[in-house]
């Protein structure tokens, strides 16, 4: 595996060439005409099959009974609804692309969750979210986490049928909240979701997505800033089969001074035409002096057929900042971890399922929720043993 | 009782501009309880030979034949190899990130034995392995060779070998990088192996120094691809006072 560029590399090439106009600024509006059908060729539809999307980015209501929706946890955060325009919703997320203006627009009643100042939750809270085969729905969920609060928020999307859904989330200054996001859809599922979220001043905010079924999944995971100090954490596994288009986008936009922002995603892929696309954009705006960012996406391709697109963008329009970096490696299995593990009496395929299986666990331990790492691994171990076993690879 | 036989083996590696001849015909015999130590000069062919025997898929075996106690080790997969008995401690040990050497072991222990290990006294025997080579026992949670220094991997290689117990040992410069200190470890823990019954080891070597610690039966200096000269322990001595000059110049 090859790191593409090294922190000083990315900060000396990104200075050199003149700033232009580019996509990590974004029309953003709630009104669906500014956000037209795509074709295609926009630089933001251009990895998306739309032909898949079986109506994903038409503007229509969606049915009724397309989404079963159960509460994870203590059920008193739930607050309520808010109406468009009602305080906190609009206050982090305006929609950038169409599937996000549609789940704005056809969800009236936005889930309203909130986590009082200074409340310290030890067990996860969420929605866990089931939908019908054939059917569309459209969700927009709020999560406010109050100033000095802790929270783990889950949302656990499973079923079929056509979602596009909207999370909006605002970290108060000081509070520090998790967002957990898996996509653990039937294989005919189709899913397009904006994750918006508005980090506070010395805030601590982690985003984790984990996709692992659907036809096509596309996320758009997005963080600014409400204040110098705050420290964003996007983190991504992503385990792709035959078919299946799993696409996660990210931007941290560094709008605040001293602001931080690592992303990591690690995915693998097997099977015919198994697609995944990574797209890691970072903007670092002239105030946003001594700031820290980090990503890097990393891919392992486990059969032919396959395709992995990484695509990381720094935009860098200031040079007063403690660090800038990226990493991005599409790779296949090593022959030498395999022949080592090998020659140490363990079969291939066995040897295969411990490289994949560390590969994820580095990714799996920084998360730091016990219960969710047991989950994935467990996921991860299902995954190869449903996959990896009985393949000749 | 079990005997490592190879016979007139030849071995090539694909290179841009074709095959390329690197073992040109080695006959060796190790019989159990014997150490044979091959010496050479850098790119004679040495770790070629542990390779070819482990089954790297870089080489290719273009004559001759290897058997262990009369089965064909080349037909083997590498992992059939391992699961016969041998055991190849390697010159540059691969890392694999994210496997915990606590798994790593007990997968291959597990392989190699045909059943997992109890638990209880396996916990014990890997903290005794590693607190033997002078690795803690925080080494048990890290990920294989990831971050471990040239030394902590050669002595997590003898780890190994003490805890999978093969008949037949490859030690490919195990010594080399090691300090004195660690030197003495590593060839404590070769000499544990060495003194169970019917062991056999080929420990490849660039200097006389390990041999001080680890009495061979034998001694065959390798040049280009071939044993050029068979002795007792007196040929490392030759060895330590005049070189490889002598059979460098009479080499083509
Ligand atoms: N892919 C390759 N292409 C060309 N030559 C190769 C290739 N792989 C190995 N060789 C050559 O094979 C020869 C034997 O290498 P080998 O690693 O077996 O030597 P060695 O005796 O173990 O050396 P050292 O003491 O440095 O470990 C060397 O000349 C090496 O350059
Ligand atoms: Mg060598």
């Amino acid at each position: 595996m090859t790191v593409t560029a090294d922190a000083r590399d990315a900060v000396a090439s990104a200075l050199e060439v003149d700033h232009v106009e580019s996509h990590l600024h974004p029309v953003s509006s709630f009104d669906l005409a500014d956000h037209p059908m795509p074709t295609g060729r926009e630089e933001i539809w251009r990895f998306t099959p739309l032909k898949r999307l079986a109506g994903a980015l038409d503007d229509a209501p969606g049915d009724t009974d397309a989404l079963t929706v159960e509460t994870i946890g203590d059920a008193s955060y739930v607050v309520g609804t808010l109406a468009p325009g009602q305080h906190p919703r609009g206050a982090s997320l305006v929609p950038d692309d169409r599937a996000s203006a549609l789940a704005c627009l056809h969800a009236p009643e936005a889930v309203h969750v909130r986590v009082p100042a200074d409340a310290e939750l030890d067990e996860p809270i969420g929605h866990r979210l089931t939908g019908a085969a054939g059917k569309r729905s459209h969700r927009h969920t709020v999560i406010e986490a109050g100033t000095h609060s802790r929270a783990t928020y889950v949302l656990d999307h499973r079923g079929s049928g056509v979602h596009a859904g909207n999370v909006e989330v605002v970290v108060g200054d000081g509070a520090d909240l998790t967002v957990v996001t898996l996509q653990d859809w039937d294989d005919d599922a189709v899913h397009v979701g904006t994750h918006e979220a508005v980090v506070g001043r010395d805030a601590r905010y982690r985003h984790i997505a984990v996709t692992f079924g659907g036809s096509v999944v596309r996320t758009s995971s997005n963080v600014h800033y409400a204040g110098p100090g705050g420290d964003a954490e996007l983190l991504g596994l992503y385990f792709a089969d035959a078919g299946q288009h799993f696409e996660h986008r990210l931007f941290v936009d560094h709008n605040a001074p001293r602001t931080k922002s690592n992303v990591v995603y690690k995915g693998a892929l097997q099977g015919e035409r198994a697609r995944t696309v990574w797209i890691g954009n970072v903007l670092i705006r002239k105030v946003a002096e001594g700031i820290e960012t980090y990503e890097e996406n990393r891919n392992l391709v486990l059969t032919d057929g396959c395709q992995a697109d990484s695509v990381p963008n720094l935009e860098i329009e200031t040079g007063e900042i403690e660090g800038a970096g990226h990493a991005s490696a599409t790779a296949r299995f090593d022959d030498e971890q395999l022949f080592y593990l090998r020659s140490r009496g363990v079969s291939d395929e066995e040897s295969r399922r411990l490289v994949l299986h560390g590969f994820f666990q580095d990714l799996i331990r920084k998360i730091g929720l016990p219960e969710l790492e047991e989950k994935l691994t467990a996921a991860v171990e299902d995954e190869l043993a449903r996959n990896v076993a009985g393949k000749q690879l | 009782m079990s005997t490592l036989q190879i016979t007139d083996l030849q071995v090539s590696v694909d290179t841009e501009d074709g095959p390329k001849e690197i073992l040109k015909g080695v006959t060796l015999t190790i019989d159990s309880g014997e150490t044979h130590a091959i010496m050479g000069p850098n790119g004679s062919g040495k770790s070629t030979l542990a390779y070819s025997i482990a089954g790297h898929p870089k080489y290719t075996i273009t004559g001759g034949s290897v058997t262990l106690d009369g089965e064909d080790v080349l037909a083997m997969s590498v992992d059939e190899r391992a699961r016969a008995g041998l055991f190849l401690a390697m010159q540059y040990p691969v890392e694999v990130p994210g496997v915990s050497v606590a798994n790593f072991l007990r997968t291959a222990k597990t392989a190699i034995d045909g059943e997992a290990p109890k638990l209880r006294t396996w916990v014990k025997d890997v903290n005794g392995a590693l607190e033997k080579l002078n690795l803690d026992s925080s080494f048990s949670a890290r990920s294989v060779n990831e971050g471990f220094s040239g030394g902590e991997k050669k002595r997590h290689e003898i780890a190994q070998l003490e805890l999978l117990d093969p008949k037949v040992a490859i030690l490919d410069e195990t010594d080399s990088g090691l300090d004195i200190d660690a030197l003495k470890v590593v060839s404590e823990g070769v000499n544990r192996f060495r003194e169970r019954e019917g062991k056999g080891v080929l420990l490849i070597t660039h200097y006389t120094r390990i041999l001080r610690y680890i009495q061979p039966d034998r001694v065959h200096v390798f040049v280009d691809g071939k044993v050029a000269e068979s002795g007792g322990p007196e040929l490392a001595d030759k060895l330590e006072a005049e070189g490889y000059e002598s059979y460098l110049s009479v080499a083509p």
